[in-house]
């Protein structure tokens, strides 16, 4: 009727357990995640090794990490769409403390700083001026992209210290990249703050019902507030790990990930309309957008071309519930 | 004074002459009628392009796949062209405008049947179309030397002392203006953004009326498609990549809310005007291009903070007519 269709149906045990275990949105996404992996094991000879599969993680580590946190923003019905161009800020003023002479820990501490600073400059333009944050990110976008041309133009930051290297190309356990690593980590840590604490609650009810949630006494502004400020602190932290596997900055990099990001966060079950997802299936749908770029690439197949299968996938697995849905109305009405 | 409070087109006048004021004062010629002509030439195409979004966005929706679609359908008709020079312009026009109405009426019959919210779906085909593009060209350019002098010759025919480009441009802009103010459908694309609810007991028919806007949209977008490969004489897949965001940055700047229902014809045009102003005159005044995004993104900072007080005095001005009743 209107452009808020019907709550996702959210499964619980009083429903038939059989058919909601089989058509919840994580096992739809396990089953993709499979039957990808099953085709690409086939298709190539190399992609069975631990060495190749611990490659591919590369793919997608650090937009997955800053998906952690915008799958939060987007359950509470806001979107970030400058994520990229703070990657591009932070790297560039990385790029400029190790002209200065800075060492690694400064580097560190600069990128996950410039990160939440600009996270919180959305956060503010959004929650106290109450903008709507679609356009007021795309203008945050442009700007900090922008400073990022103005400081470095078409020239490069290089010359980055040996040791600064290890967040984003070193090993802490045989295949384990540290970036892995700390994916793992932060999507236990976004996964209970998530699901198992008030503030995720809190998070759920502003997403579905924003003026409830003010008269329920949840601080609707101050929430959103921190989410902001967690998705520019994880795009920080995502513009160390890129600087440091790249070992250079130039004000283009990232390009593009915003909506990479945003469509792991959709095709990870979450609402863009706010109210509903998981941290599981967002971490599954980072698995599944890396194995299908990764298995794509050992089939020699371009970029590009594997940006259809993305799309395709993104909005298959959104018509589907909404097929199934269907047919099953149907059949009972 | 009033007027200034009422219409927001006026402020974003006011802002453009001041901008050219300015820039006049640096550079004398800038003003020239000569010059001015060539801006809004070089603007047209962006023009286009956030009339189509316009129409998306008062709908509450929004179409991320125009510039994907306008890659696409510039590859179509480029290589046509290099096929079959035969083919005359007016038909290549229709061709393209048929492509993208295609590519559009995609977008909207995933709207209008699965009821998916806009944002995914033109997500989603925003790179299903650049990828299908590559597929189609096999990831090869179109050249100049490829295409028949007719095709680029758009780009250099003028008639009445203004160029062919800025003709289409005007025509476009005449026919949003009438359908917005003066048939039925643009009374509905209007009342779908101020109120679905109360649009659904009116009679309208909501997600069809979505479908169709994702159409004009689309249609836009392809004919753009030709202009753009006209002007810039090359076929790629790199084709206004991330241009997307320059089109909702024009409609955000020209007043027209991203929460639907409010913006008009003039303000898509200025909004245009306005990232065609700040683009073209950097140069001239000897600042770096470099700087060009970072006061795109201000100005658009700037229009959300003046649009959403705007928004918010038509409120209070209701309820002190309220009070004085």
């Amino acid at each position: 009727m209107t452009d808020t269709p019907a709550p996702r149906h959210i499964p619980d045990r009083l429903d038939n357990p059989l058919s909601s275990a089989i058509f919840s949105w994580e096992a739809l996404l396990v089953a993709v995640a499979v039957a990808i992996f099953a085709v690409n094991s086939f298709a190539s000879p190399y992609f069975l090794d631990a060495w190749s599969l611990s490659d591919l993680t590369f793919n997608f580590t650090e937009k997955a990490l800053i998906a952690l946190a915008m799958a939060l923003l987007i359950i509470s019905g806001e979107i970030d769409l400058s994520v990229a161009a703070i990657i591009a800020l932070a790297s560039t003023i990385m790029g400029m403390a190790v002209q200065a002479g800075a060492g690694t820990p400064v580097l560190v501490a600069i990128g996950i700083l410039v990160g939440l600073g600009c996270g919180a400059f959305n956060g503010l333009l959004v929650t106290r001026l109450g903008l709507p944050s679609i356009v007021v990110t795309i203008g945050t976008m442009s700007l900090f992209r922008g400073i990022a041309f103005i400081v470095l133009g078409d020239r490069a930051y290089k010359g980055y210290p040996s040791s600064f290297a290890f967040f984003g190309q070193g090993y802490v356990w045989w295949v384990v990249s540290f970036e892995l690593a700390l994916f793992l980590v932060a999507a236990v840590i976004y996964w209970f703050l998530l699901h198992q604490t008030s503030f995720g609650r809190r998070i759920f009810a502003i997403g579905n019902n924003p003026v409830a949630a003010q008269f329920s006494g949840v601080r609707v502004g101050r929430i959103k507030f921190i989410l902001f400020c967690l998705t520019g602190l994880m795009a920080g932290i995502a513009s160390v790990l890129i600087t440091s596997r790249l070992g250079s900055t130039r004000p283009s990099i990232a390009q593009g990930y915003e909506l990479e990001v945003i469509t792991m966060v959709v095709l990870g079950g979450v609402s863009i309309l706010g109210g509903a997802g998981s941290i599981l299936g967002v971490v599954l749908a980072a698995f599944i957008m890396g194995l299908v770029t990764f298995g794509l690439g050992l089939l020699n197949v371009p970029g590009i071309v594997m940006s259809i299968f993305i799309g395709l996938l993104l909005i298959i697995v959104i018509a589907l519930p909404i097929l199934w849905r269907r047919v099953r109305r149907e059949r009972f009405t | 004074m009033k007027i200034f409070l009422k219409y927001r087109e006026v402020w974003l006048l006011a802002a453009i002459a001041v901008l050219i004021g300015l820039i006049s004062m640096r550079f004398p010629g800038f003003a020239a009628p000569g010059n001015l002509r060539q801006l809004f030439n070089d603007t047209s195409i962006l023009m286009i392009l956030a009339l189509g979004q316009m129409a998306v966005i008062l709908t509450r929706s929004i179409d991320l796949s125009m510039a994907s679609n306008l890659c696409f359908t510039g590859m179509v008709v480029a290589m046509l062209n290099a096929a079959h020079p035969a083919i005359p312009i007016p038909l290549l026009i229709v061709i393209a405008l048929l492509v993208g109405l295609v590519l559009g009426a995609i977008n909207g019959l995933l709207v209008w049947r699965l009821n998916i919210p806009s944002i995914v779906v033109t997500l989603g085909t925003l790179t299903i179309y650049r990828g299908a593009t590559f597929v189609i060209s096999g990831g090869a350019w179109v050249n100049a030397d490829q295409m028949s002098p007719e095709f680029i010759g758009l780009q250099r025919a003028a008639f009445l002392g203004i160029p062919v480009l800025s003709w289409i441009a005007i025509l476009v802009i005449a026919l949003f203006f009438l359908l917005m103010t003066r048939t039925a459908l643009g009374r509905s694309i209007y009342a779908i953004g101020v109120n679905p609810t109360a649009s659904v007991y009116a009679g309208i028919d909501v997600r069809r009326t979505k479908f169709i806007v994702f159409c004009i949209s689309g249609m836009t977008a392809g004919l753009c498609g030709y202009l753009w490969i006209s002007r810039y004489v090359i076929a790629s897949v790199e084709v206004a990549n991330g241009y997307e965001l320059n089109i909702i940055a024009a409609c955000v700047i020209g007043g027209i809310s991203i929460a639907g229902g409010i913006g008009s014809v003039g303000g898509a045009v200025l909004g245009a005007l306005f990232l065609g102003i700040i683009s073209n005159a950097l140069p001239v005044i000897n600042i770096s291009p470099f700087w060009q995004m970072a006061i795109s993104g201000s100005a658009i900072i700037l229009a959300v903070v003046l649009n959403a007080r705007g928004e918010r005095r038509q409120g209070r001005i209701i309820l002190k007519k309220a009070e004085a009743a």
